[in-house]
């Protein structure tokens, strides 16, 4: 088996959680990755749409940002954001949606907004995006992000996007569409139980349960069922390293 | 009546402190050229408003231009932060700006509603997240009907003092055709007062007449028109050049600190007179590296009637 790095796995494991014929509304980084990875391998019926306004995008090299024009050429259609937002997104349109964030609780709730107050923020994030909306309209969201405890925290200083808000049940009664579907990190992969609580599903190779508490903020919960999770075959390591990230923008380093 | 006028002058005709400002794009086609002369003039205590802040809009607050943003993601898409807008909200560098924030939907639902001079929109966003919190403008309404849900979010008009947009091509009139990403571009010309439009090129009226589906702004709402080629680099138009992704990486480390991000406004704003100047001084290289190759759409048949 071929050495990969953590993004590398984060971005097939991520991959994986596609299936042919899904819509994917596609964010920046490693889901853009993911995304591109899926359609190039299992799911070449996967319809990318990106938060500009493309439908069904067929890029011929990886976009930097979701604006790029690869992403216009040769797409299905290009609408303007009120129709992407409304007619798509809104409509129940998109089966899947990608979700990064600094800081993500125990019921998927995600901040990419601000650390610290928000009159007075220590760090000030570039804000929801999308996010908010996709998060509440999508059928399934998957969010990806580095394992820490200062990412996954009991309770996020701000809900930039729902998640189970506070459960569930909660979920549900605001009206809210879908709802987070796996979070994907460098150590494990975690799903949420019948309640709306994230629970770790599989561990990383070389991870051990002390390693994913003790970089969570919460007394996280493992499956009964705790496997292993699949690493990257070596076709996928090749597709990223030679076709989607040649230039190791996003593969190139492993920081948080 | 809809005049042709150099960009100097266009901003200066239509550009006021104090004013809530849209300089157009999500990605595409955003009027770098035009908020360089407005750096240049000098322009305080804006209100920089658009769905995606990104350079021009991080060198506006370094400039000191602005005193307040509106917008949903102010980011450097694929890169990371904005540094200068980072500055001005954490420290206060070089002024404290105010800002009001939405996520896209509710941004672009704003325009909408100034585009079509609605009191609001509504939108299926924000239960459960801590915007309403913070956004006094996000507000919740009951629906007067039996079916569906029984409230939702509401967003108010916003109708931009200026909204400078940029189109591939017009004819004199100032009637545009944009393809690629439009954005919300459409939307804040239609929700502005006035609307300064800057394109690739001038074309003949036969040119825009022979494809109206593809006018997506009418001169009837443009004050002016400005031809100037290359005038979104580093971001780009579609057909005519790349996103010059080189350039965004690199702002990443030029606006490390408020000094350098001094000196690049020096050298590449305030140094140089306008676009041209601007253009000679990047090279022919770069831009060469720029060009795509051809890919014409099929033209369609409007028939003879």
């Amino acid at each position: 088996m071929r050495a990969y790095t953590d993004t590398e796995l984060m971005i097939s494991r991520a991959a994986q959680e596609l299936e042919n014929g899904d819509t994917t509304l596609v964010g920046v980084g490693v889901p853009n990755l993911a995304c591109n990875l899926a359609k190039r391998t299992h799911a070449p019926d996967l319809e990318m749409i990106y938060e500009s306004g493309t439908i069904g995008s067929d890029p011929s090299r990886l976009p930097l940002s979701i604006g790029d024009p690869v992403l216009a050429t040769n797409a299905r259609s290009v609408v303007p954001m009120t129709k992407g937002f409304g007619y798509y997104l809104q409509a129940g349109r998109i089966d899947v949606g990608f979700l990064g964030g600094a800081q993500i609780d125990r019921w998927g709730n995600i901040n990419s907004t601000v650390i610290g107050e928000y009159d007075d923020p220590a760090v000030r994030l570039p804000g929801s995006g999308g996010a908010c909306e996709i998060a509440s309209n999508t059928d399934r969201t998957i969010i990806i992000a580095p394992h820490s405890e200062r990412r996954f925290p009991a309770e996020v200083d701000f809900v930039t996007s729902p998640g189970y808000v506070g459960g569930r049940e909660n979920r549900e009664s605001l009206g809210l569409r879908g709802g987070p579907e796996a979070v994907i990190t460098d150590k494990a992969v975690m799903r949420f139980d019948d309640d709306g609580e994230m629970i770790v599903a599989s561990l990383h190779p070389n991870v051990s349960k002390t390693d994913v508490r003790n970089a969570t903020g919460w007394d996280v919960q493992f499956s009964a069922d705790l496997g292993e999770t699949r690493t990257p075959t070596d076709d996928e390591i090749d597709l990223i390293r030679n076709d989607l990230d040649p230039d190791g923008i996003y593969t190139g380093g492993d920081g948080d | 009546m809809t005049d042709v006028l150099e960009m100097s002058e266009a901003i200066s005709r239509t550009v006021e402190d104090g004013q809530r400002i849209y300089l157009g794009g999500f990605t595409h086609l955003i009027p770098f050229a035009a908020g360089h002369e407005i750096i240049r003039q000098g322009y305080e205590g804006l209100n920089l408003i658009r769905a995606t802040p990104d350079l021009i809009y991080d060198q506006l607050i370094a400039a000191g231009c602005a005193s307040a943003v509106t917008f949903s993601y102010a980011g450097n898409p694929g890169v990371g932060s904005l540094r200068a807008f980072r500055r001005a909200v954490e420290d206060g560098e070089p002024n404290e700006v105010d800002l009001e924030e939405y996520s896209h939907f509710g941004l672009v639902s704003r325009l909408e509603a100034g585009a079509k001079d609605l009191p609001f929109v509504p939108l299926r966003s924000y239960v459960g997240s801590d915007y309403p919190e913070h956004n006094d403008a996000i507000r919740f309404v009951e629906n007067p009907y039996d079916d569906g849900i029984d409230e939702i979010a509401v967003v108010p008009p916003l109708k931009p003092d200026v909204a400078i947009v940029r189109a591939q091509r017009a004819d004199e009139d100032g009637n545009a055709h944009l393809w690629g990403i439009t954005g919300e571009i459409v939307e804040a010309a239609f929700a502005a007062d006035t609307v300064v439009l800057c394109v690739e090129e001038i074309v003949d009226r036969s040119v825009i007449r022979s494809d109206p589906n593809r006018t997506h702004i009418p001169g009837t709402v443009v004050d002016c028109v400005v031809e100037e080629p290359y005038g979104s680099h580093p971001s780009y138009a579609q057909g005519y050049y790349d996103r010059d992704n080189d350039a965004y990486l690199e702002w990443d480390e030029i606006s490390e600190t408020h000094e350098s991000t001094q000196e690049w406004l020096a050298e590449w704003v305030h140094g140089v007179d306008g676009r041209a100047e601007y253009l000679e001084k990047l090279g022919t290289r770069r831009l060469l590296d720029l060009q795509p190759r051809s890919n014409l759409s099929v033209p369609i048949d409007m028939g003879d009637y």
